[in-house]
């Protein structure tokens, strides 16, 4: 099995083993709650963490939280464990055990964070570990493009959400989820519901892949196996579904709610239901019908009915079960033959029988036949429809279709590569997997028939507990029952087993009709290319256009922005004042100004680079002669000093710079002295403004009173710039070395043409 | 440049330079100095070094390569800072040890801001003379 060169050392195998162990404890971990969940308790910790903005890391467990912990926990234990043989020897192995242990940590806070901005931490986390682990295959450039692709569109969502997250801690006046909860369906009477609303379907949808945003997801399947088997089972696609079910107390009712949800739910479970038909790759088809599942799970979700909430309660716990099974196995069934094309694998039942009977355990739950917990779940979802209040007909015709599809696959995908004859080599020859990896898919398929033949065990533990959560009322939920006699649902069941085994038989034509209706039909992945592409190229444009690299444009542009923008505000606002005195005739400081002015005049008519230099030195210590006159040494001997700097500075860069002489035509020399004296006479006039009028000395006063008694200091500006701004002098010299190592790189660096 | 004037002079004056920026830097938080100014008098005395003996002779006698010195100004700066956590203040705020300290004398002054401001000196002397060495060797 092991396909890798890498070594498996102790340390590797130790690593391998914390993260099992870190999952399993975790699994452990949350066990002792569930008795006092299944008694309709819950469980809150806080630790303060931003208090001033209201922000706590605070954790709360209720049957919702705890069946998603449970499932997040447990499976990722069991995929660990799988992962642990699957990519034994691989270079990255220990990357890959950290990825996916990082994940596992960060889905489990999603699902336990009790404030808003936890939450949303734990749930950007969520993307970005899922990013590394989509593209762990790095090398590979789809694998990097489907990662990006996965990144961009949840990251977007995440905007969203967290935009949402603020309007509605301020519009419920905390950030606390279950204090939000305690509100009821306040919020949907606010001003602001619409816009909440909003953000976080797009938040939701985004994360839990529904249609139109459902694209990356099928993408993500570049993923490692295992990777697929946890994302899109137990966790990181269902964080979406999570937000949903969690915020089902506070924001829905309104009647956008329940169409928004039901009818983006339907649709992306009917579409995908088809997509999975037409796959031919094993994952690819589980990826579908992983996809299935969300808009299923959405559509449940959309009303606050007893049923419909139990059914998405168990239909979560069922999916989680039988499809991190199946993608184990595909897993398996890949290593084991080299392909996982379902149109050239048979036989495998014979050299695989645990990996087999693990498969069909499986699929049967994903068909729904009794005994499974899959039938059971089914069977509600059928209740579900046929008692909406609206639009009964069309729901259950939708979750009909979807599950008569669903049936057809289960067979395709994990009955016929196992039961049907050889059909001739494989790449490889197959054999029956280690135990590390078999014990994933035979324990959780087993589960899904414990559950189907006593459903009591996880009806008041978890699924009661969780559509309490759900709803925010007490006691809605329903018993799960293998047989509840003979009523419609029973009939709708029997007619997806008839229609879904026609739709088997068929498939072949299916498949072709559906893959001649695809090449006719848009594709949003391809879109998203050309999204890609345009932004890109808009960006490009528009850098090219702000950007010219001519220095000139820069100055033209900032100083026009100046005259325009501060200019127009000065004259349109009346801020101009003329002072009521005047300096008058102080002798000193007007030797100054001429020594400055002089300075100036030079710089703009010489031709001499050397000459312009010092006529800018000369201006430069007239100023730092007005700091001293005005008693202000500080800023004098900076000033000074700097001046003597630059003067250096520029000495040495002149020599590379061509002569000055050569610069443009006399038409234009005479526009840039017009601009230069506008600008000049505009920043006059602005400080000739400010200055008239009285100045606020709150802010000096409180320095003067405060410099010697608090930070021991008489020197007012040095006190603030290393005591009471120190946070801010410290930013200042992170910039100043970052210019250094900047300017420096530009220097030193390798130069490319001969281009200075 | 070859001045034998100038580099006899340099000697003289470096010495003073780099020993006025310190007297500059220490003197900052009562009278007018500190280590912005401090820093920018130290670079310069480098400079004059530079241009007087060549940037090779500067750099040995800097010992450590400029780039480097900004950098260690820069984490000594963020030490001091984040030493205040030590005593439960919020970051940056200034911790004082007063040696010797009687009725009517503060005694010797010590403090996690005169460390910040050794920060702070460093830092400017190493970025401006990463960037005066790096220009004047490019040329």
């Amino acid at each position: 099995m092991a396909d890798y060169d890498g070594q498996h050392t102790s340390a590797t195998a130790a690593a391998g083993l914390l993260a099992i162990g870190l999952a399993a404890g975790l699994f452990v971990a949350l066990w002792p709650t569930l008795p006092q969940i299944a008694a309709g308790e819950t469980v809150r910790l806080v630790w303060p963490w931003v208090p001033s903005l209201g922000i706590d890391l605070s954790f709360f467990i209720d049957g919702l939280s705890l069946t998603f912990g449970l499932l997040i926990t447990g499976i990722g234990a069991l995929v660990l464990l799988y992962s642990y043989r699957y990519l034994r020897g691989h270079p990255h192995f220990t990357r890959f055990m950290l990825f996916l242990s990082l994940f596992m940590l960060s889905m489990l806070g999603v699902v336990l964070a009790d404030n808003l901005i936890t939450l949303f931490v734990f749930w950007e986390l969520t993307s970005i570990t899922s990013y590394l682990l989509i593209g762990f295959n790095h090398a590979d450039p789809k694998s990097r493009r489907n990662a990006l692709q996965a990144l961009l569109v949840t990251g977007t969502g995440g905007l969203a959400l967290l935009a949402g997250m603020i309007l509605l801690g301020n519009a419920a006046g905390t950030f606390e989820l279950s204090e939000i909860r305690a509100q009821g369906g306040a919020i949907a009477e606010h001003a602001l519901y619409l816009p909440i609303f909003l953000l976080f379907i797009l938040g939701a949808f985004t994360k839990s892949a529904q249609v139109p945003f459902h694209f990356w997801l099928p993408n993500a399947m570049a993923a490692p196996t295992p990777v697929s088997a946890y994302l899109h089972s137990a966790t990181m696609v269902k964080a979406g579904v999570y937000l949903l079910a969690r915020m089902h107390p506070t924001l829905s009712g309104p009647d956008i709610w329940f169409w928004t949800l039901t009818i983006f739910g339907a649709i992306t479970t009917v579409f995908a239901s088809f997509m999975a038909v037409k796959q031919t790759d094993m994952k690819q088809t589980l990826a579908y019908t992983t996809l299935m599942a969300l808009g299923m799970l959405v559509l449940l979700l959309g009303s606050g009915f007893g049923y419909a909430v139990t059914a998405a309660m168990a239909f979560l716990v069922v999916h989680s079960l039988y499809k991190a099974a199946l993608f184990l196995v595909a897993g398996l069934v890949d290593h084991a033959t080299g392909t996982r094309e379902l149109g050239v694998l048979g036989g495998l039942g014979r050299a695989m029988p645990l990996t087999a009977g693990a498969a069909a355990l499986a699929a049967i739950s994903m068909a729904g036949l009794p005994p499974f917990l899959g039938f059971i779940s089914k069977e509600l979802q059928y209740y579900a429809s046929t008692g909406m209040e609206t639009g009964a007909l069309w729901i259950t015709g939708a979750v009909l279709t979807a599950n008569v599809l669903l049936f057809a696959v289960a067979g395709i995908t994990a009955l016929k590569p196992f039961w049907r004859p050889a059909q001739g080599d494989l790449p490889k020859t197959p054999h029956e997997g280690p135990w590390q990896m078999l014990a994933g898919p035979v324990i959780l398929s087993v589960l899904g028939l414990v559950f189907g033949l006593a459903p009591a065990i996880i009806t008041v533990s978890l699924i009661h507990p969780g559509v309490d959560a759900i709803t925010g009322v007490a006691g809605l939920g329903v018993d799960l029952k293998l047989w509840a006699g003979v009523n419609a649902a029973l009939i709708l069941s029997l007619a997806t087993f008839a229609l879904g085994t026609v739709v088997y038989l068929l498939h072949g034509r299916l498949r072709a009709a559906l893959i001649w209706a695809e090449e006719r039909l848009p594709s949003f992945d391809r879109g998203w290319d050309r999204l890609l592409d345009g932004l890109k190229a808009l960006a490009a444009w528009q850098t090219r256009i702000l950007q010219s690299g001519v220095l000139k444009t820069y100055i033209y542009t900032v100083f026009a922005t100046l005259l325009i923008g501060v200019g127009g505000t000065l004259l349109l606002k009346g801020g101009l004042v003329l002072p009521e005195t005047w300096l008058g005739p102080n002798l000193r400081i007007w030797l100054v100004v001429a020594l400055i002015v002089a300075g100036a005049g030079l710089t703009t008519v010489t031709n001499s680079r050397i000459a312009a230099i010092a006529g800018l030195g000369a201006v430069g210590i007239g100023v730092a002669l007005i700091f001293i006159i005005f008693g202000a040494p500080d800023v004098a001997i900076t000033q000074l000093l700097v001046e003597t700097l630059v003067v250096v500075l520029f000495a040495v860069a002149a020599l590379r710079l061509p002569s000055l002489a050569a610069e443009g035509p006399r038409k234009l020399r005479s526009f840039d002295a017009v601009f230069a004296i506008a600008i000049g006479v505009l920043v006059t006039l602005i400080m000739i403004s400010v200055t008239a009028g009285p100045l606020d000395r709150r802010i000096t006063t409180y320095f003067e009173g405060a410099s010697w008694p608090e930070a021991f200091g008489r020197n007012i500006v040095n006190v603030i710039l290393v005591d009471f701004r120190a946070l801010d002098t410290f930013g200042e010299i992170a910039v100043v070395v970052i210019a250094a190592l900047g300017a420096y790189a530009l220097l030193k660096g390798p130069r490319e043409g001969g281009a200075k | 440049m070859n001045s034998i004037i100038l580099m006899a002079g340099t000697r003289i004056l470096v010495a003073l330079l780099l020993i006025f920026s310190v007297f500059m830097l220490l003197r900052g938080h009562n009278e007018p100095g500190g280590g912005f100014i401090g820093g920018l008098i130290g670079a310069t005395g480098f400079v004059l070094y530079a241009i007087a003996c060549g940037t090779d002779s500067a750099r040995t006698a800097l010992r450590i390569p400029p780039e480097n010195v900004a950098m260690i100004g820069l984490g000594i700066a963020f030490l001091a800072g984040l030493l205040a956590g030590l005593f439960g203040d919020p970051l940056f705020t200034g911790q004082w040890l007063f040696i010797g300290e009687t009725e009517d004398d503060k005694g010797l002054p010590l403090s996690t801001v005169l460390v910040f401001d050794i920060g702070v000196y460093l830092v400017v002397l190493g970025s401006i003379l990463t960037l005066v060495f790096a220009l004047e060797e490019g040329v």
